[in-house]
């Protein structure tokens, strides 16, 4: 048995005794920041010393400090890759897609009988496998940044409505029959009961979208794409086995999309303060 | 001011037709208050909802200050306080007051005030900044009467606004409601469950039976307009509360045969 693995051993029972001491402690407000965040060193001082400790191929596994050395010199090419994929391809298409979903939604609960069109043209539509499309829109709006746009928008546009139109749907019945009391106008009531009970809901598809978004950009550059981008470097780096490379582009993706999540979540909380689920 | 004459309803439901209102006649003269009491089921709901043109009759006419129902609604002549509060939980208690003021145009002067004088009629001063979620169920009951009140409209249409509350509560918003009757004019109509509560409160009872929804009797009350919650232990006030469960009772026996 060697030194590191015995290390590993101790560090992990280490970790493991102060989380549950922590866990158990009266202390409230310690243990949300503290448990996550111990948890999180525990297992990358774990990684490094199994890796070092048991002769880990690094093709197979780079230790953390490999992937952490490796990103702080590769920061210029992870940014350009970063702004590539990420700002360009999927933010662009996350945008343009939760939009057009909600402006079709909107238009779906005006005009009811667009539901039993759109709707399962949206469903089709979703089904398409990306694998397929992602080939076929490179050949459309060329290798740059648009066919990746073009892909995220397809994945998003379906949750996006759905959940836009059960948002609208959904709305409490005497809170419309009070608007209507006032007469209120088709655009009163929208504005004024419809849009803010709907709030829950939009937020639910814009997290869901999220995910997809970072998932469609980077997997749509398989597929070709300009030499730039996290999906390009992924697959182009897997290729000459630097694999302290491609963990690099994860942590960005990772850390990203946590950030992007984070934030909207963080909005939901302002907006929809009123709804049960955010008030514990 | 309102004027029901052989108003019948069948609901379609998926289990056959629903004859939620059979054959009901009614007047309501401007300041009344009025109070529809039965069990559940009895056409309660409908009859207000009809008078507020969320419900179309299939038979019968129904005039509200001399217009049909639709335009009665149109010309903003009624309030209505729901069942449940149904607040908007977005907004405070003065924006939920101020939402038909908004609705309806009025300056921001205009709603200022008004929201202003109604916070006080029903007593929720202090209170406006609070969402509803962080009131009791009595205080929401008073901020939706409040935003019923908020705008013109001579008729309050009420679906069991107390129905919720515990009978201390009840007491207390009774004397209230009574009193803001008194110092508004305002015509009213009432839904409840409660023989004393309708007793208390009205100067018309409407007694109703279900299966099919009918009115069994109507009780014009004796009580002075002025009362107060002592009213409740004299003799004329047990005798009416005696005519109504005999009402109530009536309603139950034609349900045997
Ligand atoms: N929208 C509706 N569709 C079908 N049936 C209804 C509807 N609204 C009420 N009913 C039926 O009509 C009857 C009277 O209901 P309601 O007016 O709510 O009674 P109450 O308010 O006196 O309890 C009940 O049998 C109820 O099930
Ligand atoms: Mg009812």
């Amino acid at each position: 048995m060697n030194i590191f693995l015995l290390l590993f051993f101790i560090i992990w029972l280490g970790g493991w005794w102060i989380n549950v001491r922590i866990s158990n402690s009266q202390n409230v407000q310690l243990p949300r920041f503290i448990v996550p965040s111990l948890f999180g060193i525990v297992v990358l001082l774990m990684w490094e010393l199994a890796v070092i400790g048991l002769q880990i191929n690094p093709i197979l596994l780079p230790a953390p400090s490999a992937i952490a050395l490796k990103f702080s010199r590769s920061l210029d090419i992870l940014w350009i890759d970063f702004v590539q994929t990420l700002v360009k391809g999927a933010l662009s298409g996350y945008i343009l897609g939760c939009s057009a979903a909600f402006l079709t939604a909107i238009a779906i609960d005006k005009f009811n009988f667009l539901k039993r069109g759109l709707l399962p043209l949206g469903n089709f539509i979703s089904a398409l496998p990306i694998v397929g499309m992602a080939p076929i829109f490179v050949m459309w709006f060329g290798f740059d940044w648009q066919s990746k746009c073009a892909i995220v928008v397809v994945m998003v546009y379906f949750p996006m409505l759905v959940n836009s139109v059960q948002g609208l749907e959904l709305v409490d019945p005497s809170r419309q029959d009070l608007m209507r009391t006032y007469s209120a106008s088709y655009t009163q009531t929208l504005i004024k009961l419809r849009l803010p009970s709907a709030m829950p809901f939009i937020f639910n598809g814009l997290k869901i979208c999220s995910t997809l978004a970072l998932i469609g950009a980077i997997v749509a550059e398989f597929f070709g794409s300009p030499i730039k981008g996290m999906g390009f470097r992924i697959s182009s780096e897997v290729g000459r086995f630097a694999l302290d490379m491609v963990w690099a582009e994860i942590f960005v993706a990772a850390v990203a999309g946590c950030l992007f999540y984070g934030l909207i979540a963080l909005t939901e909380k302002r907006i929809t303060f009123w709804h049960p689920s955010q008030q514990n | 001011m309102i004027s029901v004459s052989n108003v019948n309803l069948t609901f379609e439901t998926n289990d056959g037709p629903v004859n939620a209102l059979r054959d009901v006649s009614l007047e309501v003269n401007e300041g009344d208050f009025v109070s529809f009491i039965g069990p559940s089921g009895c056409g309660k709901t409908t009859l207000l909802r009809v008078i507020a043109a969320l419900e179309t009759p299939t038979e019968g006419k129904v005039t509200v200050n001399n217009m049909i129902p639709d335009d009665a609604r149109k010309a903003r002549e009624y309030g209505y306080v729901f069942q449940a509060a149904g607040l908007y939980p977005w907004r405070t208690v003065s924006g939920n007051i101020k939402l038909p003021l908004e609705i309806m145009g009025y300056s921001a002067s205009e709603k200022e005030d008004r929201t202003r004088k109604v916070i006080d009629l029903v007593e929720l001063n202090g209170f406006e900044k609070k969402f509803p979620w962080q009131l009791s169920g009595g205080m929401q009951q008073r901020a939706s009467i409040a935003r019923a009140l908020a705008f013109d409209a001579n008729i309050l249409l009420m679906d069991e606004p107390f129905g919720a509350l515990d009978e201390i509560v009840r007491d207390r918003l009774n004397g209230e409601l009574l009193n803001l009757w008194g110092r508004t004019g305002k015509t009213i109509c009432f839904v409840t469950h409660s023989i004393p509560e309708a007793v208390f409160l009205s100067t018309k009872i409407v007694v109703m039976s279900p299966r099919p929804g009918r009115i069994t009797d109507i009780i014009e009350s004796p009580l002075p307009n002025n009362r107060d919650l002592d009213i409740r232990d004299s003799q004329e006030f047990i005798k009416i509360a005696q005519r109504v469960r005999e009402g109530l009772k009536a309603g139950q026996t034609e349900d045997v045969f």
